[in-house]
C-alpha cells in the first residue's frame, strides 16, 4: 500500500472508539470524513491561544487570529492550485459556494431562456439552485445523460452546450464515484462561450487537484469531507470573474464604505465573506490541509485506488450477481465510492444489519434523486475509502453483507 | 442496548416478504397520494376509496425499506372496512406507539387526548421496536401520513 495505514489510523482519535461492542468501521466518509488530531488540535489551540475578530482588532490576538484565518486561506490557494488567496473565498459549505455562483453570477448574467447544462448525476447542491433560477427568471436547464457504465454520455455535448452560458458538473460523482473528463468538459464549455462551474466536493479530498490546470471559473468544494471541520466551504473563481461577480450575502465585512446612500464592496476575497468568518473552521480547514499534504495528494489517489480495485474484487468474488456495484470498473477511472444494491435489500435494513457490525455506510438517495431516476433505484447503500481504510475494512464491508443476507434469509 | 430483533420481528419480515393489499385502485373512484422520505428516497403511493364514511379499500404501490412497507401492508389490513373516525383513532394510536403525540405535531397544548386502546393496534404492535431507532421511525409513519393525506382528500 502506498499510504501507511497502521500509523495514519493511529491520527484519528475515533477509530479506536467501539459500537455495539465492536470496533468503528468507518465507511462514509464521501458523506463526512473524520478528523485526525492535527486538525483538532488546531481548532483548539487557536480557541485557548488566538481567539478574537479578525480584520478589526488593534491587539495582539486579533492580529493573531487575522493571520491565523488568511494564513489558513494561502494554505488552501497552494493546496489547489489557484493563481492567488484572493481567489479563495470561504463560505459555509460547497452548496453555499453553489448557490453563491448561481444567485450572485447567475442573476447578474442570465435572463429567461438562457441554458444552463448540467449532468444527471449531480448532487441537489447543484440542481436546485438552478431549478431556482428556472422559476425566477426562466433559464433553460439541459442535462447531460449517464451511460449504463457510470461514464458521461458526450456525444451530444456540442448540441447540448450551443448557445449555453454555464456548464455545472462534478468532478467526481458522489454516487458511482466517475471521474469526469474535466479538462475536455471546461475547454468544451469555453468554446461554445459558456463557463465552467466544478463541483469539486468529492474530488479534492482525494485527488491532486491543479485548478488553473484545469481551467475553469469557479470551483466549489467542502472542508468536512477532507479532514476539515463542519462549517466551510471554498469557492475558488477566477480573479477576473470574481471581480465580475456582484456580491452574495451582504453586511460587515463584505464592505469598503456604507453610507445612507449606499455601499461599495471590499476586495477580493472578503467581497464574498459577509460577517464574522467561520474562523476556527478556517484554522482546522488549514491544518487539514497540511495534514493531507503530509500523506501527499498522489500517495492517497495511489491507496484509493488500490484499495476500490481490492473492494471490487472482493465483493465481486464473495457475491457474484446477487451484488451489483455502480459506477466504472476500472478502479482509476473512479473514486472509492461504491454504491451498490444486494438481492431484493433495501439499502436501508442493509445498513442497519451493518451498524450492529460496527460498519458505518451510508444507505439513501445520496442527495442524487434525478440520478436514482436513471439508475431506476430508489436508493442505494453507499461504502465509501479514505486514508485510514484497509483490506481490513473493506472484509469487515463483506462479512457484513454476509450477516444480512443470513439475517433476512434472502 | 436495542438488537436487531427488537426492530425486525417476524411479523414485520412476513409482512414484508408478503405485502397485503399491494397494487393499485381505479382513479376514480379511488384517491391517489404518494409520500415520500426525504431522508432515504423511500416512495409510497396509497390508493383508498371511502364511500359513506367507511373505508372501502386500499393498495398500496411504492417502494421502500422492511419497516415502511410492512407497516404500510399492516396499516392497509388495519384500516380496510373501518370508519374514517376509528381510522383517526388508530393513527392517533400508532403515532403515540412511535412517541408522537398530535398535541406536539399542531403545537397545541396537551389536551389530554381521549386514552388510546393500544390493544386495538394488533399486529401493528410489532412496530413498537421501532422507537428504539430513532431515525425509522420516518419509516413507520410514512404510509399512515400518507393515508391521512389521502382520506383528506376522500372526504374533501
Amino acid at each position: 500500500m502506498s499510504l501507511d495505514v497502521e500509523t495514519i489510523r493511529k491520527d484519528f482519535p475515533i477509530l479506536t472508539r467501539e459500537v455495539h461492542g465492536t470496533r468503528l468501521v468507518y465507511l462514509d466518509s464521501a458523506n463526512t470524513s473524520q478528523k485526525p488530531h492535527a486538525v483538532l488540535d488546531a481548532i483548539a489551540r487557536y480557541y485557548e491561544h488566538s481567539n478574537a475578530n479578525v480584520h478589526r482588532g488593534t491587539y495582539l490576538i486579533a492580529e493573531e487570529a487575522t493571520a491565523a484565518l488568511e494564513g489558513a486561506r494561502q494554505k488552501v490557494a497552494t493546496f489547489i492550485g489557484a493563481a492567488s488567496p484572493r481567489e479563495v473565498v470561504f463560505t459555509k459549505n460547497a452548496t453555499e459556494a453553489l448557490n453563491l455562483v448561481a444567485k450572485a453570477w447567475g442573476r447578474a448574467n442570465l435572463s429567461a431562456g438562457d441554458v444552463v447544462v448540467l449532468t444527471e448525476f449531480e448532487h441537489h447542491a447543484n440542481i436546485v439552485p438552478w431549478h431556482q433560477l428556472h422559476d425566477e427568471i426562466g433559464i433553460e436547464l439541459r442535462w447531460i445523460p449517464v451511460q449504463s457504465d457510470g461514464h458521461l454520455d458526450l456525444t451530444d455535448l456540442d448540441a447540448l452546450l450551443d448557445g449555453a452560458k454555464i456548464l455545472s458538473f462534478a468532478a467526481m460523482s458522489n454516487v458511482l464515484g466517475t471521474l469526469t473528463p474535466v479538462e475536455d468538459l471546461v475547454s468544451a464549455a469555453h468554446t461554445a462561450g459558456a463557463i465552467a462551474v466544478i463541483d469539486a466536493s468529492q474530488f479534492v479530498p482525494h485527488c491532486p487537484t491543479d485548478v488553473q490546470a484545469w481551467g475553469a471559473d469557479f470551483v466549489a468544494f467542502t472542508g468536512h469531507k477532507m479532514c476539515g471541520p463542519t462549517g466551510i466551504g471554498v469557492l475558488w473563481g477566477a480573479e477576473a470573474v470574481l471581480e465580475a461577480t456582484p456580491p452574495f450575502l451582504t453586511g460587515g465585512e463584505m464592505i469598503l464604505n456604507v453610507t445612507k446612500e449606499g455601499f461599495t464592496t471590499n476586495e477580493l476575497p472578503w467581497k464574498f465573506e459577509a460577517g464574522t468568518p467561520p474562523i476556527a473552521q478556517a484554522v482546522g480547514l488549514g491544518a487539514a490541509v497540511d495534514y493531507l499534504d503530509g500523506l501527499g495528494m498522489d500517495a492517497i489517489r495511489e491507496h484509493e485506488i488500490e484499495l476500490t480495485g481490492y473492494a471490487l474484487r472482493t465483493l465481486n468474488d464473495r457475491f457474484g450477481d446477487r451484488l451489483t456495484i455502480h459506477g466504472p470498473a476500472q478502479p482509476t477511472e473512479r473514486g472509492g465510492v461504491l454504491s451498490f444494491e444486494f438481492d431484493q435489500l433495501h439499502p436501508h435494513d442493509l445498513t442497519q444489519v451493518f451498524d450492529q457490525h460496527g460498519v458505518c455506510v451510508r444507505a439513501g438517495h445520496h442527495c442524487a434523486k434525478p440520478l436514482m431516476r436513471v439508475l431506476g433505484v430508489a436508493a442505494t447503500a453507499r461504502a465509501s475509502l479514505y486514508v485510514h481504510n484497509d483490506t481490513d475494512d473493506v472484509d469487515a464491508l463483506a462479512d457484513a453483507i454476509a450477516a444480512a443476507a443470513d439475517f433476512f434469509d434472502f | 442496548m436495542p438488537g436487531l430483533e427488537d426492530l425486525y420481528r417476524e411479523i414485520i419480515l412476513d409482512h414484508y416478504r408478503n405485502p397485503r393489499n399491494r397494487g393499485e385502485l381505479a382513479v376514480p373512484p379511488a384517491h391517489r397520494v404518494e409520500g415520500f422520505n426525504p431522508l432515504c428516497g423511500d416512495e409510497i403511493v396509497v390508493y383508498v376509496t371511502v364511500s359513506d364514511g367507511v373505508v372501502d379499500d386500499i393498495a398500496i404501490g411504492g417502494q421502500g425499506c422492511s419497516i415502511s412497507q410492512s407497516s404500510a401492508s399492516m396499516m392497509s389490513s388495519a384500516v380496510k372496512g373501518r370508519s374514517i373516525d376509528e381510522v383517526a383513532g388508530l393513527t392517533r394510536a400508532f403515532k403515540a406507539m412511535m412517541s408522537i403525540h398530535e398535541s406536539q405535531l399542531d403545537g397545541h397544548q396537551s389536551t389530554d387526548d381521549e386514552p388510546i386502546d393500544s390493544a386495538e393496534l394488533g399486529d401493528l404492535e410489532a412496530l413498537r421496536g421501532v422507537v428504539k431507532f430513532p431515525v425509522r421511525i420516518k419509516c413507520a409513519t410514512l404510509s399512515w401520513n400518507t393515508l391521512a393525506e389521502a382520506i383528506a382528500e376522500a372526504t374533501d
